[in-house]
């Protein structure tokens, strides 16, 4: 089919003009996110946030400061879980940790970190190995409501039964409950847990590298953007990881269709964790 | 019967998905040409076993949808459990962890309501044996786009409840038993 020939269709004229107003008013940059799911929120926003059309919420974007956050929660849903893929996080303990053990000092980065839940999960994970007092964890985002609560490290109790459960598929040597204390249907965690991290906003798709990594986690936030935005990504992540140092990926992300995926072997192909070759 | 010639089929079931999508896909022949998206509700932590499961059963090549991978006729794509399934506009896969919609991951809607905006009148789209209202909307989105919507008849159905919201919602929605789903497929994607 001739997709040339088609006139585009007046929602996605739409579409493409609102995206490049929040880029140019506020530079955030979503124009080349996988496009299907930002339609569909922008769908839900334009509904929910009750406007009649796309450039009426366009409108109000480039006029109102107040809409841009509450936009932004459309476009970058917070959907996170505490150990999340058990695997993931074992296959972490178990065969990445003893090649790290090896260093005297370690950098984490964990982007695109949500509320925290996966920042958490990998410091509970350093502490019950011994390597936390060595490590400095730096955890981003591009959603500060987000960096917020992770720097808060509130999370409602009811997801706790879950995160704990998880944890401990994970191989966890402690109990969760080590290192929370509940109240009022929240579970607030220790603020030891955050002594040796940095958050910050940082945009994987306009921001550049700030350091040299032993192991990047990067779940589920690369799914969102087209395969340009991944290879540019990807790009950062090897540019900014030392030397054999670790790149851990989402369930279902993998570096098959990159072209940076010469850059990297499969370290534990089953959970997506790659090593930086040797340049 | 349309008068574009439709370029995929997307398909979402639920409840007695197995038993209905076993008699539609080895049916098809190993020539079949149009690509086909699949929703099935599955629990979540389930690992993927479907597209293991009818690839041994089918003459057309049976996988789990990867991320940003091109779409390719002949074969079917299995949303993986715990992602949503869409189509990009230049007919691309694309997973997300999206929050559940009517407590689905994946869920049909999704699925239906992209490949409306990806292949307009160009889309066979089918609503399976289920017990729950999902697709239901989906369908409609793809029917006003001028797509091709067929619901499983309640006859033989494990579960009616899903194919009956889906008729209800989308009227002009033909209703066919799994045989004459299949025989349906076969027979549009003969033509050129
Ligand atoms: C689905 S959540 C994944 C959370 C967590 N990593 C996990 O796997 O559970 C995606 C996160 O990516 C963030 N994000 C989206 N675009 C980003 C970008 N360009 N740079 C950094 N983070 C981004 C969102 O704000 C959101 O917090």
């Amino acid at each position: 089919m001739t997709d040339v020939d088609m006139p585009e269709k007046i929602e996605d004229i739409e579409i493409r003009l609102l995206l490049e107003a929040l880029y140019s008013r506020y530079h955030y940059d979503f124009r080349n996110y996988a496009m299907a799911s930002v339609k569909r929120r922008l769908r839900q926003a334009r509904e929910q946030l009750g406007f009649e059309t796309l450039s009426a919420l366009q409108e109000s974007l480039l006029h109102d400061p107040n809409m841009f956050p509450r936009l932004l929660g459309y476009l970058t849903v917070q959907v996170s879980e505490m150990f999340r893929d058990p695997a993931y996080f074992r296959a972490i303990r178990e065969k990445v940790v003893p090649h790290l053990r090896t260093y005297p000092s370690l950098k984490v980065w964990v982007a695109g970190c949500s509320a925290g839940e996966e920042l958490y999960s990998l410091v509970i994970l350093f502490r019950e190995e011994g390597l936390e007092q060595r490590t400095l964890f730096y955890a981003t985002d591009i959603n500060q409501e987000a960096l917020a609560q992770a720097e808060a490290g509130i999370f409602g109790l009811d997801r706790l039964q879950l995160f704990t459960e998880n944890h401990r598929k994970s191989g966890g040597k402690s109990s969760l409950s080590d290192y929370y204390s509940a109240a009022y249907g929240r579970a607030s965690f220790d603020k030891t847990l955050r002594q040796n991290v940095l958050f910050s906003d940082h945009s994987l798709v306009t921001d550049a590298v700030f350091g040299e990594m032993h192991l990047i986690s990067c779940r589920n936030v690369m799914i969102y953007f087209d395969r340009d935005l991944q290879n540019r990504a990807l790009g950062l992540f090897k540019d900014s990881l030392a030397r054999k140092g670790f790149l851990g990926l989402g369930a279902k992300e993998s570096l098959r269709f990159s072209n940076q995926a010469a850059a990297f072997s499969d370290f534990v192909r089953e959970e997506k964790i790659y090593q930086r070759l040797a340049a | 019967m349309s008068a574009i010639a439709p370029e995929a089929v997307v398909i979402g079931a639920s409840a007695g998905a197995l038993e209905a999508l076993s008699v539609i896909l080895p049916a098809l022949p190993a020539n079949f040409r149009l690509p086909l998206m699949i929703v099935v509700h599955m629990p979540p932590d389930r690992s993927s076993i479907l597209a293991e499961l009818f690839q041994a059963k089918c003459r057309i090549a049976v996988r789990e949808a990867e991320d940003k991978e091109p779409v390719n006729g002949g074969t079917a794509y299995f949303a993986p459990p715990d992602y949503h399934l869409l189509v990009e506009a230049n007919k691309h896969l694309s997973l997300s962890s999206d929050e559940p919609i009517l407590y689905s991951r994946p869920s049909i809607d999704v699925l239906f309501e992209s490949a409306a905006d990806a292949y307009g009148p160009a889309l066979i789209a089918i609503v399976l044996s289920g017990a729950n209202q999902d697709g239901a909307a989906g369908l409609k989105v793809i029917a006003d786009a001028g797509g091709t919507a067929i619901v499983q008849s309640s006859e033989g159905a494990f579960a009616t409840a899903m194919p009956e919201a889906a008729k209800a919602m989308c009227p002009s929605a033909q209703v066919l038993s799994p045989q004459e789903i299949a025989a349906y497929l076969e027979k549009v994607s003969g033509r050129p």
